[in-house]
């Protein structure tokens, strides 16, 4: 298993087939009252992984539960291969499901619950028992068959769970925050494995978590949900780079978040001046006229310091408040456009260009990298 | 592991091994002194209210020690007989003298009642002679006795006292189980118009299982419901499925006594409903008794099975059915063996409470329903014969024992939760 393949770059300019999965106008609510999901319009590819990515509360794992078939929408559709399932019982759905806390089952051995998919569709003994041993093997827990789940680590109950929801080679697995209750380490470690099982299988996979780490590692494309909508479904990178509201600039990585006015809006850009008084110029997300409030968004690790502000298209001036050290970086909070804890991040390389607390110091970031978001 | 292996090792070596191995002990010690100071005042209340009293009943079953105490001459002079033919005159004498002392301190009735239990016609026996001792006169005890009643001429009499002679007797434990003592020593059958207990016994046995069965029939999807509910009418439920358990035996017995009688509700609710053209007889037979039995042991099987229900995740059925398994596989695969040690739990506590049932059948039931109790009660309470009373209790508790031993050999009692 050393020698394992390293997984295929992710294919996002190839075409792949659309609406493996499709959610049409789907809508979800308990108690009448509150909507959990609301006007859910999702198409899912085959073969991608596609990560749900949220607060708690935010509608995601409702979403994968209606999927999965153990809730039922109050509106819509949901079409798995251009069929719809929703009125389809989960056990005739053909997906994997793997829960936060593994759900294994404690009275039967780790080869009958891997095994346990293939009873279920009525396999005979020999069969069950060859690919329950294979699925194990596949997770690297070959030998471990004749335990019992709780005499197994978290992540080897994991694997067992994984290699159950995978024996029966559906062509969707659903993940539901599966790795919750496993330390960093560990989880690292699995979201590497689930990755390349993933590339190997060709299947694809719905996952929900609400660790963003997790989802920018791991996925194909991120849905971010907050409020039982999609707030933008996008790759990784075009996600953490250009993050479509505020909220998800709030939420995919560290931001830095003034506000401001709009002095003059260009094409593509604006000017913007914050509350004190200082101009930067900025790239427009919404569409925007003079006079309107906006919340500008900038990255801590786009902000240059000192010399190496030079050349960038905003320059203004600094005081640090607090320096933290963090080893591979630094953590400069500084007072800065109005705002009292702009904090900028500086790569340990570059250490050498830090002033000292209580010095102002100019720092300067580019255009592209200041995203302005009309207030609202 | 092996780090701490090599540490504990080094040690050792160092010399502090001792040290510390004295200091674990004592530091243990005061430990295990508080957890016996704790524990010691509820042991002594089990010892002195339980264990001793249960103890003492018991030897009831074996206890022999009027014999010796009211035929002290008899016995010891049978002790050298050999059982065969008639005893030599010395039993004779004896005898008399015996039944001489147990005229004077009044002792003859309990004597008669004792000797009368083994061999029936013991009573008019010993009373007869009794009456007429004054007969004897200075004639050799034999020739007078016999002329007093001609049996005490026969072998089989005087080998019933020889044989229950000694300070226990295994006579009760005997009778309890339809067998009796030949004068020839070996145990066979009593005749069959005179079994009764193990007759008894099988019933006992049948209606506990009976009762078992319902309970699970009824608490199964009972405790089932209450686990899925939601918390606030999960508790509103539970203090319906406690009211009876708060509520005394004899009221809950009466209640069923009022509701199963001819002209009673449940039959008058029947009869409205058109279900039935005349009363169902539901008091003083079978079905009275399963009924009201069910009802007062149900809550101690869903208790249990509740609390093994509500910590099975729900993931787990979810899983199961995603996994592809009809609701069906997943009820009898993933759901019904994890609930295993809880109906095990319930099914073994209503058995066993129904094994000692007295009230119930004694008020709801007919003849033919009466359990093992009962007749304890009527040994104890009415024909004052303790000494059978306990070789009864004593069978039961030790079939309990059995079965549990066997129970807890199948369902495994490390497996089994009671709360």
């Amino acid at each position: 298993m050393q020698q394992r393949e390293t997984p295929p770059p992710a294919q996002a300019g190839q075409a792949r087939p659309e609406g493996f999965v499709r959610f049409a106008d789907v809508q979800k609510t308990f108690d009448g009252e509150t909507l959990v999901v609301r006007d859910l319009d999702l198409d899912i590819r085959q073969g991608e992984f596609l990560t749900m990515l949220g607060p708690s509360g935010s509608g995601k794992t409702t979403t994968l539960m209606m999927l999965a078939g153990f809730e039922v929408p109050t509106r819509g559709d949901i079409s798995l291969q251009g069929k719809s399932i929703k009125d389809l019982p989960p056990h005739k759905r053909d997906i994997g499901v793997v829960f936060q806390n593994y759900a294994l089952f404690p009275h039967m051995t780790v080869e009958e619950n891997v095994g346990f998919p293939l009873l279920a569709r009525r396999r005979p003994k020999a069969e069950i028992a060859m690919r329950a041993a294979a699925a194990l093997e596949m997770v690297r827990l070959g030998g471990f068959g004749k335990r019992r789940p709780q005499e197994l680590s978290g992540g080897q109950q994991q694997r067992v769970a994984l290699a159950r929801a995978l024996v029966f080679e559906p062509k969707l697995v659903l993940m539901d925050e599966p790795l919750g209750a496993l330390d960093k380490q560990l989880r690292e470690h699995m979201q590497l494995e689930i990755k390349h099982l993933h590339a190997r299988l060709g299947i694809t996979i719905v996952y929900v978590t609400h660790d963003q780490d997790e989802a920018l590692t791991m996925s194909d494309r991120i849905a971010v949900f907050s409020n039982g909508r999609i707030q933008q479904l996008a790759t990784p990178r075009q996600l953490y780079e250009e993050p479509a509201n505020v909220f998800v600039a709030g939420f995919i990585g560290e931001n830095n978040q003034l506000a401001g006015t709009v002095v003059a809006a260009e094409a593509g850009g604006c000017r913007i001046r914050t509350s004190d008084g200082s101009e930067v110029g900025a790239t427009a997300v919404d569409p925007l006229a003079a006079g309107q409030g906006v919340l500008l968004s900038i990255r801590p690790e786009s902000v240059a310091v000192g010399l190496r502000a030079t050349g960038r298209q905003n320059r203004v001036s600094a005081r640090l408040l607090e320096l933290i050290y963090h080893g591979d970086h630094v953590r400069l909070r500084t007072a800065l456009g109005g705002s009292q804890d702009f904090m900028i991040k500086v790569p340990r390389s570059e250490i050498d260009g830090v002033p000292s607390v209580g010095e102002t110091v100019t720092v300067g970031w580019d255009r592209r990298d200041c995203r302005a978001f009309l207030a609202g | 592991m092996a780090e701490n292996d090599g540490a504990g090792r080094r040690s050792v070596d160092d010399g502090y091994g001792q040290d510390l191995k004295r200091e674990l002990r004592q530091a243990e010690r005061q430990e295990k002194r508080r957890a016996i100071g704790l524990l010691l005042p509820a042991l002594l209340l089990v010892a002195i209210t339980f264990l001793a009293p249960i103890g003492l009943y018991l030897y009831r079953a074996i206890d022999n020690a009027i014999m010796p105490e009211l035929m002290p001459q008899t016995t010891a002079a049978l002790a050298a007989w050999d059982g065969a033919g008639l005893p030599p005159d010395a039993a004779y004498d004896a005898l008399l003298a015996d039944l001489a002392a147990g005229k004077e301190t009044q002792a003859l009735g309990r004597l008669a009642r004792r000797l009368n239990y083994s061999r029936t016609g013991f009573r008019e026996l010993v009373l007869g002679t009794g009456r007429n001792l004054a007969a004897v006169e200075a004639r050799p005890a034999r020739e007078a006795l016999v002329e007093i009643d001609p049996r005490w001429g026969q072998n089989e009499w005087w080998a019933t006292i020889k044989q229950e002679s000694g300070a226990i007797t295994p006579f009760y434990l005997l009778a309890s189980l339809d067998l009796e003592r030949a004068p020839t020593g070996e145990i066979e059958r009593v005749a069959p118009e005179q079994a009764l207990y193990v007759l008894l016994f099988i019933r006992t046995f049948w209606i506990s299982a009976c009762v078992t069965a319902l309970c699970f029939l009824l608490g199964y999807p009972t405790a089932y419901a209450l686990s899925l509910l939601p918390a606030r009418i999960t508790n509103l439920l539970m203090i319906l499925v406690m009211i009876p358990f708060w509520t005394s035996i004899l009221v809950r017995t009466m209640a069923w006594a009022i509701m199963l009688q001819e002209s009673g509700p449940v039959n008058g609710a029947l009869l409205w409903a058109g279900i039935i053209a005349e009363p169902l007889p539901l008091m003083f037979n079978r079905a009275g008794v399963l009924i009201a039995m069910t009802h007062v042991l149900l809550p101690f099987f869903i208790l249990p099975l509740y609390s093994v229900m509500k910590a099975i995740p729900a993931a787990q059925t979810r899983a199961a059915s995603s996994l592809g398994a009809h609701p069906l596989l997943v009820f009898c695969k993933v759901y019904f063996p994890q609930t295993v040690p809880g109906v095990a739990a319930g099914a073994l506590l209503v058995f066993i409470l129904a094994l000692g049932y007295y009230i119930t059948p004694a008020i709801v039931g007919g003849q033919d329903d009466q359990m093992v109790s009962y007749f304890i009660a009527l040994f104890t309470n009415q024909t004052i014969n303790w000494g059978q009373a306990a070789a009864l209790g004593a069978w039961l508790l030790i079939a309990t024992f059995v079965l549990f031993a066997l129970y807890s050999r199948l369902v495994g009692l490390g497996k089994m939760r009671l709360a």
